[in-house]
C-alpha cells in the first residue's frame, strides 16, 4: 500500500469536484474491495475521498412506483428491505448469494457496481494485465494460462476478465438506472446497460463514469412482477464467485427477462434473448451467448448456463 | 524408558482421565484471544521492527540485478537484505529449495529480499519499490502426463511379488485406469510467521509458528552456519500447519538475517498470496492402477504406478505409499517415480502419500467391485489382510479394518444391494452413496519430557507442539492419570527448545509419541519420589502418595524427572497402521452438476482413543479437508509461466461451512499393545485418508459418471449428464 492522503466529503457535488481536481484521487465507501487492492498495489490512489458521510443511505419510493436506492445503502440493508424482498426478490437473492455476511454489512450499492474483476492475472502485479497496466498484454490469454473462471463473451483479445458482482446481474435484469453527480455539479442518469464498458482495446476503462463523477443513487423502475429467481453456480456452496449465475424474471405467459453473471465483463443481457424465453433454455442461451469466444478451459460455461436456465424454467 | 515389549496391563486400563472426553484446556485462552501466536508476541522483546518479504517473479533462472535505492529512501525503512547480499544458504533437513541467498531462482515467489522498516505498512510499501532484473531459465516441461508416459515401466519396482503378468492374464475381472490428483496447498489459517532476535549476531531467539522445534532448530543452525546451542525457539501455539510448518521456512530466515543486519528483533509473516508458491505443497500425481480379481472377489493382482514432481533431490508425493500394505493380493507390482520440474518445493502435507494415493486406489476398488457385481463394502472385507501383504511374515500389530467397514456400514445405513447408478433422486438432485477404505501408517518417534512437582503443581515441559490438535489436553490427561492427580493440578508447557526434545507434530506420530514421553517422564518422577521417600512401589491416587502407613500429599513436594520414550526393535516384527472406513452420501444436481455432500460418517481404528473430543475434532477436520480435496481444491498451474496462479484464498477454494453436512465419527477404541505404552496410535491424518474417493464413488453412484481426475468439478461431467 502506498501512502495516501485522506479527506471526508460532506457534499456529493463537492466530493465529485474534489475527485476531479486531485490527480489520483479515489472515492472510498465500504472499502471491501478497494482496501484489498491497495494492499496489493493494484490500486494506488494518492488521495482518498471518504463518501460515507454523504447521507445517501436510504431507500425512497419514486413517483412512478419504483425505488431510489442511496449509493451508501449497504448490501445487507438492501437485500433485507421489505419492499425489495416483496417487489424485487431477484435482487435480494442475488445479493444474498454474494460474498459473506461481514462483507455485505460493509459493502455499498455504488461500490458493488464498481468492484474490480477477480481475474488472478489482474491480482498478481508481476503478471501482464491490460486492465491493471495497459499495454502489458493479457496474462490469461497466453499459452498454458489458467482461464477456467474467466469470460466467454463480450471479451476481447486484450482482456477476458469478468465482472464479479451478483447484485449487478439482478439490477441489470430489473433495468436499473444509475444516478450520478458530475464534478461540475450536474446530475445525470445512466442505464445500467450502458454503465459497464466492454474491454475492447481499453480494458482499463470499465465504466461510463467521467473522471470524478460520483454515483449517488440507483433507481429501480416500478416492479415488473413475475416469478423472480437467481441461481448462482459455483464450485463450493458459499463464498465463491460465480462460474455462471442466472437472474430470471418470468411472467405467467412465459415471457420474461434474463441476465447472466460470471460470463462477461458486465452483467450480460440481450433483449433479443429475452424474447426467446417462451422457446426454452437452449433457444435463449443460443441467442444470449451467440458469438461467444470461450477458451478451452471455460467453454463449459455455455453448457452450464443453458442447463442452469433449464432448471430455473422448469420451476418458474 | 525403553518400549521393548508389548504393553501389558497398565494404569491406563483402568483410566479415569485418559480416554475420557475433556474439552481442550487451552480453549479459554484461544477464544478470548489470549493464546500468544508467533506474530503477535509484542511483549517478548523490545524494539521489534517489521520485515516484509519480496518474492521472485520468474519460475527459474537468475537474478541479474536488484535496485534498492528507492526502497531504501522510503519512509521508515531501516535496511534491506537482498539475496545478492548473501551467499547461498545451506539447505535445512530434508528440504531441497534454497530459502535465500545467491542469484539462483528455483521457483516463483522464492524470497529474494526482505525490507526492514518501523511499521508493517512502511516495509510493505517499500518492498514494491525494489526493481529486479532477471534472466529467465530455459523453458521447462510441466506435463506430468507426458512424464508418466516416459517413466512408466522404468526402474526397479519398489514392491514386486508373484507373477503379475500371469495374474492379469488369468483373472476373472480386470480394471485399468488413469487417475489424477492436483497440487494441494496447506493454507492453514495462521500464515508462516516469525519474530527473531539475532540483534548481536550471537544468541538467536526465534518465536516461530512451527510444528517441529528440534528439526527447525537444527535446520536453522545449518542454514545460518551457527551452533545449534546458540538458538532458542518458542512455538507454544500454532494456528494450523498440516505439514507445511514441519520445516524451517523463509519467514524465519528473513527475520534472522534482517535482525542481524539491523541490530534489532524483526518480525516477518508470509503474505497469503506468497504462501502457495514460496513454501511447500503436495505435488500433483498421475497414477495408473490395474487390478485383477478372481470371481470370488479376492484380488489376484495389484499394479500401481505413480509419478509426481519435485525439484532435484526432492521427494514428490508417493501415492503408492499404502498399496503394498493395505489389501491382500496374490501378486503385486508397485512403482513410484518423480519427475524433476522447476516448481515450488513439494513436501509433506497431511497424510503424505496416502492422501493422494487413496484418492485413486479407493476409486479403483469401487470400479473393481462394480466389475465383480459385488457390494464394495463386501469386496474390501474379502480382501482384508491381517499380515503385511508384501511381507506375510510380518503380522499387523492390530488391524480392525473389517470392523470399521461393518460398523460403519450399519451406522450409516449402507444399502448393500447397491441401487443402480442414477436411480435415486430427490427433486433436481441425484442421490448416491459411496464408501472408501482408509489407511495411514502408525509411526512413532522418540519423545522426551520433564515432569516436576513445583509450587503445588505438576509441571510438564516438552518441546512438543499443539498445532490445534489438542496436545496440551491429552498430555495433561496422561500426566494427571499417571500421577493420580486431577486435570486442574497439571500445568503443561509446550513448544520451547529449552524443554526436552519431543516427537513434535507430524505424520500423525505426535499424540502417540508425546503422550508416551510424558508417561515415561511421569513414571521416572514416581520412581524418584519413591526413592527420595524410601518407599517401595507407592501408589499415586487422589493427589496422595500411598504406601503402607504413608499417606501424604503429592503436590507439597519439590521434585523433578526428565525422561524420554525410546522405541524398541521388537516393533519391527509388526506392521503398524491405522484404519478406517468412510461413508458418504452426496447429491449431484441433475441440471448443473453441482455436488453437495449430504452426510458423512467415518469409522476409525486407531487404538486407544486418548480423548474422544479432540480425536473427533481431528477426524472431522480431516473429513472437511477431504471434501475440499474432492470437490474444489486445486493449485492451478500456468504451464507457460511455471507458477501457481490461484495463490490466495479466493482462488484456492477450501471447503467452507456451507459445504459441510452432518458428520459422524465412530471410534472402535481398540487397544494396540504393540503401538505404545498407552496402546494408542495417531489419528490426525487418518480422517483425511479415503474421504475424497468416498465422495467420488458416491458421485458415481448418483450419476453413473465415473470421474478420475480431481477436483471433481462440474465441468468434468456436464457433457455426460442427461439432457435436460
Amino acid at each position: 500500500m502506498r501512502q495516501f492522503s485522506y479527506e471526508k466529503a460532506s457534499d456529493p457535488g463537492a466530493a465529485a469536484a474534489r475527485a476531479a481536481e486531485v490527480q489520483g484521487a479515489k472515492f472510498i465507501a465500504g472499502g471491501t474491495n478497494l482496501l484489498d487492492l491497495m494492499k496489493l498495489e493494484i490500486e494506488t490512489p494518492v488521495h482518498l475521498i471518504d463518501v460515507n458521510g454523504l447521507g445517501l443511505d436510504t431507500i425512497s419510493e419514486t413517483e412512478d412506483g419504483g425505488l431510489r436506492i442511496g449509493t451508501l445503502v449497504t448490501n445487507t440493508v438492501l437485500s433485507a428491505d421489505a419492499r425489495i424482498r416483496r417487489d424485487y426478490p431477484v435482487l435480494t437473492r442475488a445479493i444474498a448469494a454474494g460474498a459473506s455476511g461481514q462483507l455485505r454489512n460493509k459493502a455499498t450499492t455504488g461500490g458493488n457496481l464498481l468492484q474490480r474483476t477477480r481475474c488472478p492475472y489482474f491480482y498478481d502485479t508481476a503478471m501482464p494485465c491490460n486492465k491493471r497496466a495497459p499495454g502489458t498484454g493479457c496474462g490469461a490469454l497466453t499459452e498454458g494460462a489458467f482461464s477456467r473462471q474467466l469470460g466467454v463473451i463480450g471479451t476481447s483479445e486484450a482482456c477476458i476478465a469478468t465482472h464479479p458482482s451478483d447484485m449487478a446481474v439482478a439490477m441489470r435484469v430489473l433495468d436499473a438506472v444509475i444516478e450520478t453527480v458530475t464534478p461540475t455539479g450536474m446530475t445525470r442518469q445512466i442505464p445500467l446497460e450502458e454503465f459497464h464498458q466492454l474491454p475492447g482495446d481499453t480494458p482499463d476503462q470499465e465504466t461510463a463514469l467521467l473522471p470524478g463523477e460520483l454515483i449517488t443513487h440507483v433507481t429501480l423502475p416500478a416492479p415488473v412482477g413475475g416469478r423472480q429467481s437467481y441461481h448462482k453456480v459455483r464450485d463450493r456452496a458459499s463464498y465463491a464467485f460465480a462460474l455462471v449465475s442466472v437472474a430470471l424474471i418470468r411472467q405467467a405467459d412465459g415471457t420474461g427477462r434474463i441476465a447472466l453473471g460470471g460470463v462477461a465483463p458486465k452483467p450480460w443481457r440481450r433483449t433479443e434473448a429475452d424474447a426467446e424465453l417462451p422457446n426454452g433454455a437452449r433457444a435463449v442461451i443460443a441467442r444470449l451467448l451467440d458469438g461467444a469466444t470461450p477458451t478451452e478451459e471455460n467453454a463449459f460455461k455455455i453448457t452450464l448456463a443453458e442447463r442452469t436456465l433449464a432448471a430455473m424454467l422448469k420451476e418458474a | 524408558m525403553q518400549f521393548n515389549e508389548p504393553a501389558g496391563e497398565t494404569l491406563f486400563d483402568n483410566a479415569k482421565i485418559v480416554g475420557k472426553a475433556h474439552t481442550r484446556i487451552d480453549g479459554p485462552l484461544k477464544v478470548t484471544g489470549q493464546a500468544p501466536y508467533a506474530y503477535e508476541r509484542y511483549d517478548v522483546v523490545e524494539g521489534q521492527l517489521y520485515g516484509y518479504p519480496l518474492g521472485a517473479t520468474i519460475s527459474h533462472g537468475t537474478v541479474t540485478a536488484m535496485d534498492t535505492a528507492a526502497a531504501l529512501a522510503a519512509p521508515g525503512v531501516r535496511t534491506i537484505v537482498t539475496t545478492l547480499d548473501v551467499e547461498p544458504l545451506a539447505l535445512g533437513m530434508l528440504n531441497v529449495a534454497r530459502l535465500f541467498g545467491g542469484a539462483d531462482v528455483m521457483h516463483y515467489h522464492q524470497a529474494i529480499a526482505v525490507v526492514i522498516a518501523e511499521t508493517f505498512e512502511q516495509a510493505r510499501a517499500a518492498a514494491s519499490l525494489i526493481e529486479v532484473s532477471y534472466e529467465q531459465g530455459d523453458p521447462a516441461d510441466y506435463d506430468l502426463d507426458a512424464a508418466f508416459e516416459r517413466l512408466q515401466g522404468s526402474g526397479e519396482p519398489d514392491t514386486l511379488y508373484g507373477d503379475v503378468d500371469a495374474a492379469f492374464r488369468d483373472a476373472a475381472a480386470v480394471t485399468d485406469q488413469m487417475y489424477h490428483t492436483p497440487g494441494e496447498s496447506h493454507q492453514m489459517m495462521e500464515p508462516f510467521a516469525s519474530i527473531v532476535d539475532w540483534s548481536d549476531g550471537g544468541q538467536l531467539t526465534g518465536w516461530i509458528s512451527n510444528q517441529m522445534i528440534n528439526w527447525t532448530r537444527g535446520s536453522l543452525a545449518t542454514t545460518l552456519g551457527i551452533d545449534k546451542e546458540r538458538i532458542r525457539i518458542e512455538s507454544p501455539y500454532v494456528g494450523g500447519g498440516f505439514g507445511g510448518k514441519l520445516w524451517l521456512r523463509a519467514d524465519t530466515v528473513l527475520a534472522a538475517l534482517g535482525s542481524r543486519a539491523v541490530g534489532a528483533p524483526v518480525k516477518v509473516a508470509l503474505p497469503r498470496p506468497m504462501m502457495m508458491n514460496n513454501t511447500t505443497h503436495r505435488s500433483a500425481t498421475v497414477q495408473r492402477i490395474r487390478l485383477a480379481a478372481n470371481a470370488d472377489g479376492t484380488l489376484k493382482g495389484i499394479w500401481h504406478e505413480n509419478v509426481s514432481y519435485g525439484l532435484p533431490g526432492g521427494r514428490g508425493e508417493n501415492a503408492t505409499a499404502q498399496t503394498p500394505y493395505f489389501y491382500a493380493s496374490e501378486t503385486m507390482r508397485v512403482k513410484n517415480h518423480m519427475a524433476e520440474m522447476p516448481l515450488p518445493e513439494t513436501a509433506d502435507m497431511r497424510a503424505p502419500g496416502e492422501a493422494a494415493g487413496l484418492m485413486a486406489l479407493e476409486i479403483a476398488m469401487d470400479e473393481m467391485a462394480e466389475a465383480l457385481e459385488m457390494d464394495p463394502v463386501r469386496f474390501r472385507i474379502v480382501n482384508d489382510s491381517q499380515v503385511n501383504p508384501s511381507n506375510p511374515d510380518q503380522p499387523y500389530s492390530d488391524r480392525n479394518f473389517v470392523q470399521c467397514l461393518e460398523r460403519g456400514a450399519e451406522a450409516f445405513g449402507w444399502d448393500a444391494s447397491r441401487p443402480a447408478p442414477g436411480s435415486r433422486r430427490d427433486g433436481d438432485w441425484l442421490i448416491g452413496q459411496g464408501v472408501a477404505g482408509a489407511f495411514r501408517g502408525a509411526l512413532v518417534q522418540p519423545s522426551g519430557a520433564r515432569a516436576a512437582i513445583e509450587n503445588g503443581k505438576l509441571v510438564i515441559e516438552t518441546d512438543m507442539t499443539d498445532i490445534g490438535t489438542g496436545s496440551y489436553t491429552i498430555l495433561a490427561q496422561t500426566a494427571a492419570e499417571t500421577m493420580g492427580l486431577g486435570m486442574e493440578d497439571v500445568d503443561v508447557r509446550l513448544g520451547n527448545s529449552a524443554y526436552p526434545v519431543s516427537s513434535g507434530s507430524g505424520g500423525q506420530f505426535g499424540a502417540v509419541s508425546s503422550t508416551s514421553g510424558v508417561y515415561a517422564a511421569c513414571m521416572a518422577l514416581r520412581e524418584r519420589i519413591a526413592s527420595d521417600l524410601g518407599l517401595d512401589a507407592p501408589a499415586f491416587a487422589r493427589g496422595r502418595i500411598l504406601a503402607g502407613d504413608v499417606d501424604r500429599p503429592l503436590l507439597d513436594m519439590t521434585v523433578e524427572a526428565v525422561e524420554s520414550i525410546e522405541w524398541g526393535d521388537f516393533m519391527k516384527q509388526y506392521q503398524k497402521a491405522t484404519f478406517g472406513a468412510h461413508f458418504v452420501e452426496v447429491g449431484v444436481n441433475a441440471y448443473t452438476g453441482e455436488t453437495r455432500v449430504r452426510r458423512m460418517l467415518a469409522c476409525c481404528d486407531a487404538g486407544r482413543i486418548l480423548n474422544p473430543v479432540t480425536a473427533r475434532s481431528q477426524v472431522i477436520g480431516g473429513m472437511v479437508m477431504g471434501v475440499g480435496a474432492a470437490l474444489s481444491e486445486e493449485m492451478a498451474l500456468d504451464t507457460g509461466r511455471g507458477m501457481f496462479v490461484n495463490h490466495d484464498l479466493a482462488g484456492y477454494e477450501v471447503a467452507v461451512h456451507a459445504d459441510i453436512p452432518e458428520q459422524e465419527v465412530i471410534f472402535l477404541d481398540t487397544l494396540d499393545p504393540i503401538a505404545s505404552p498407552l496402546k494408542a496410535k495417531g489419528v490426525g491424518e487418518l480422517g483425511l485418508c479415503g474421504v475424497a474417493a468416498a465422495i467420488a464413488n458416491a458421485m458415481y453412484n448418483a450419476t453413473g459418471i465415473r470421474l478420475r481426475s480431481y477436483p471433481l468439478t462440474l465441468d468434468k461431467m456436464l457433457d455426460q449428464l442427461s439432457d435436460v
